[in-house]
């Protein structure tokens, strides 16, 4: 997977994580800017990373843990990308870009795959649950991003700190607009996801949940995000607390996206995905 | 040619003489015809604010062009030869320009980084320029000194930070509330700094204005003024379901508004934002309230803080405003240099197509009866060679632009090609 797209993609993401902790620092918007057309770029040469390899492999590569993690991180971009087209908080970049780089950075450091996978994951519907899930979370995760830049303004605000912070990021109500906006994109997708991952269980396995570890890690965030998107309509929740689930249910996924590989086992597990030659 | 700037400030002369000297502006006309009837002026213009007033003028002759202007400023009966000693200060050339660049990025104000000055300065041009009193020198240094005060605005953050307590309450409701458009303010008692933050909310696009007061009359008078409505004290549990905006400002003497008031409205109000700032002391409202939820309380002594910073900040960046208009002074005696050399250019050309015609009007008659083409090749070869032969000094004067002795340059070259027939054509004696 190491191909020269994939490089270029890095590169532009580390250019646009320089470039934008240059804008957070100096506040010049042209930086910025530059720093959108950089990460642009960054994801065009992902995508054609990408293609390339689902061209030659004829299946979606999410077979390891690095492989997940490139997807995840096309998916990040692309969501903060799209995000920022319709809702612009140019703060969010600065956590994004390096985020999105050391996942790049990661998949290029972890084992590659050695062997085939199993014939069972090779299906259609496989790809899109692996999309919608990891598009749900990406979307997720930038609802969590926006709730920790939420908390630190905050507690600036009603520490009447009037410093480097609460110059720097956007007023509460946009951040908490970013939030729920996120949130109201995320969590249906994440629902999309699942769903089409319990059919295919049925479909492969007979069954619709196994009680794997990583099923209900996700179910776990799922009722998080779940309780977090009832009570924000029919409560009004809003600002802390809603920052706050928004940050654990980013937590629960990031355990169940890492954790649920690197500690549990289970059949969601990578190291069961692939055949041994 | 000079430039010469004469004028007072805030800094240098009382409000009284400020007051008497603007009283000779509104009348323009008569100013402008006054100075435009002495020669050593050719260009001029005159601006006036609560601040300053100050006359910048063109003149090749400055000694007599500041005795005039002196004149044109003792005119007023008023005003007597010691204030004008006192008071006015004189800038030249590269002291002008920077002045003038100073003065319209309002870092010569006395709220350094107001934004009100650069209008002003503007209004007074176009003034100027309909009384005819500008020229091409004035109106590219007054272009300039507008594009130096943008670049000022947009590249420092000289006018970002809130110096004024109620201008700091509109920035911090900014930071909450992303928008104020739309939003809905309460005003509990009706003193002066709140009326000035009403101002600024509402020039911030907030929705409804409501005044409650303990004296309904006075409360009417003021919510009549911002377009509101007015209530009782009585009234306030009610009202702080529909506000966003709570400035409070009685002389109450004990809390008005309590922690569990604000708890159980915040519940009905379905957690949305409440913004609160307590600028009475003592204070109207429970500290205790800062610590719920959504609700951000702020007393005067956090607004002060916010504006001491603004200072602080204003001070930083006026700074890096200094800096630029040192840089763009720089870049304008530039321009100005350059200009010093045009004429000595059109004599060197003048001169060498008067020798032109003069030879080759001896040498046609010499000649006798050529073709038109025969006549039309002297002429060419004539003018290529005078051409060829001035391009080189032509060049030297236009580029070189930062000589070490611009003046003895110059004058160098308009002895060399006698530009000036009769002046002495001898250097002056060194000794």
């Amino acid at each position: 997977m190491n191909n020269v797209f994939l490089y270029l993609a890095l590169a532009a993401y580390f250019g646009a994580t320089g470039l934008w902790l240059a804008y957070f620092l100096a506040q010049r918007e042209r930086y910025y800017r530059y720093g959108a057309w950089v990460m642009t770029g960054g994801l065009a040469a992902q995508t054609v990373a990408l293609l390339q390899r689902a061209w030659i492999d004829g299946y979606l590569p999410a077979a390891t843990f690095g492989e997940a993690l490139l997807l995840l991180a096309w998916a990040l971009v692309a969501a903060f990308l799209v995000l920022n087209w319709r809702y612009p908080i140019k703060v969010l970049g600065a956590l994004v870009a390096p985020l999105a780089a050391l996942m790049v950075s990661g998949t290029l450091i972890l084992p590659q795959r050695h062997g085939t996978l199993s014939p069972a994951l090779q299906g259609f519907w496989l790809a899109i649950h692996i999309c919608l899930t990891l598009l749900g979370v990406a979307a997720l995760a930038l609802a969590g991003l926006g709730g920790i830049l939420y908390l630190i303004q905050e507690r600036q605000i009603k520490g009447k700190q009037f410093g480097f912070f609460y110059r720097r990021l956007p007023s509460l109500s946009q951040l908490d607009t970013l939030s729920y906006w996120c949130l109201t994109v995320g969590f249906p997708l994440l629902t999309g996801g699942m769903i089409f991952g319990s059919l295919y269980a049925q479909h492969t396995m007979g069954r619709f949940f196994s009680w794997d570890p990583k099923e209900i890690l996700t179910l776990i965030a799922w009722l998080i995000y779940a309780v977090l998107l009832h009570e924000r309509l029919t409560m009004g929740w809003r600002g802390r607390r809603a920052a706050l689930l928004a940050i654990c249910g980013l937590l629960v996924l990031v355990l169940t996206f890492a954790g649920a590989n690197l500690w549990f086992s289970g059949y969601h597990s990578f190291s069961r995905f692939i055949l041994q030659p | 040619m000079n430039l010469l700037l004469f004028g007072v400030n805030h800094q240098t002369a009382s409000v009284a003489l400020r007051e008497k000297l603007a009283r000779l502006i509104p009348d323009l006309g008569a100013a402008y015809e006054q100075l435009g009837t002495w020669p050593e002026i050719t260009e001029c213009l005159l601006y006036a604010t609560c601040n300053r007033v100050e006359l910048i003028c063109v003149t090749d002759d400055a000694d007599c062009a500041a005795a005039r202007v002196r004149e044109f400023f003792g005119r007023h009966p008023e005003i007597t030869p010691a204030d004008l000693d006192e008071a006015f200060y004189l800038r030249r050339d590269r002291d002008a320009v920077q002045h003038l660049f100073r003065v319209s990025s309002s870092l010569d104000s006395m709220v350094v980084g107001e934004p009100q000055i650069l209008g002003q300065v503007k209004q007074a041009y176009r003034e100027a320029a309909e009384h005819r009193a500008t020229g091409p020198i004035l109106n590219r240094l007054v272009h300039r000194a507008f594009s130096v005060a943008k670049r000022v605005r947009s590249e420092t953050g000289i006018g970002d930070h809130a110096v004024s307590v109620s201008y700091a309450a509109v920035s911090m409701a900014k930071k909450i509330f992303g928008e104020l458009t739309g939003k809905n303010v309460l005003l509990l008692g009706a003193g002066e700094m709140a009326e000035l933050a009403l101002e600024h909310l509402k020039g911030q696009g907030a929705a409804k204005i409501t005044v409650a007061n303990r004296t309904l009359e006075r409360g009417v008078k003021l919510a009549q003024r911002f377009r509101g409505d007015a209530v009782s004290l009585e009234e306030v549990p009610d009202q702080l379901l529909v506000a966003d905006i709570l400035i409070s400002s009685t002389g109450a003497g004990d809390v008005l508004i309590t922690r569990d008031q604000v708890k159980a409205v915040m519940r009905r109000r379905k957690q949305r934002p409440l913004f609160l700032i307590d600028i009475a002391v003592p204070r109207d409202l429970d500290p205790g309230i800062n610590d719920l939820d959504n609700v951000y309380l702020f007393n005067i002594d956090d607004l002060k803080e916010v504006v001491e910073q603004g200072w602080e900040r204003r001070r930083v960046e006026a700074g890096k405003a200094e800096r630029l208009v040192a840089a763009e002074t720089l870049k304008f005696l530039r321009w100005l240099e350059t200009l010093e050399v045009y004429p000595t250019i059109i004599a060197m050309k003048d001169k060498a197509e008067s020798i032109c015609q003069a030879e080759l009007k001896k040498t046609l008659n010499q000649l006798g009866p050529l073709t038109p083409e025969q006549r039309q090749a002297l002429e060419v070869l004539t003018t290529s060679i005078t051409q060829k032969l001035l391009h080189d000094p032509i060049i030297f004067l236009k580029r070189n632009r930062r000589p070490k002795y611009p003046q003895q340059e110059l004058d160098l070259v308009r002895r060399l090609f006698n530009l000036d027939p009769d002046r002495n054509g001898d250097p002056p004696d060194p000794e």
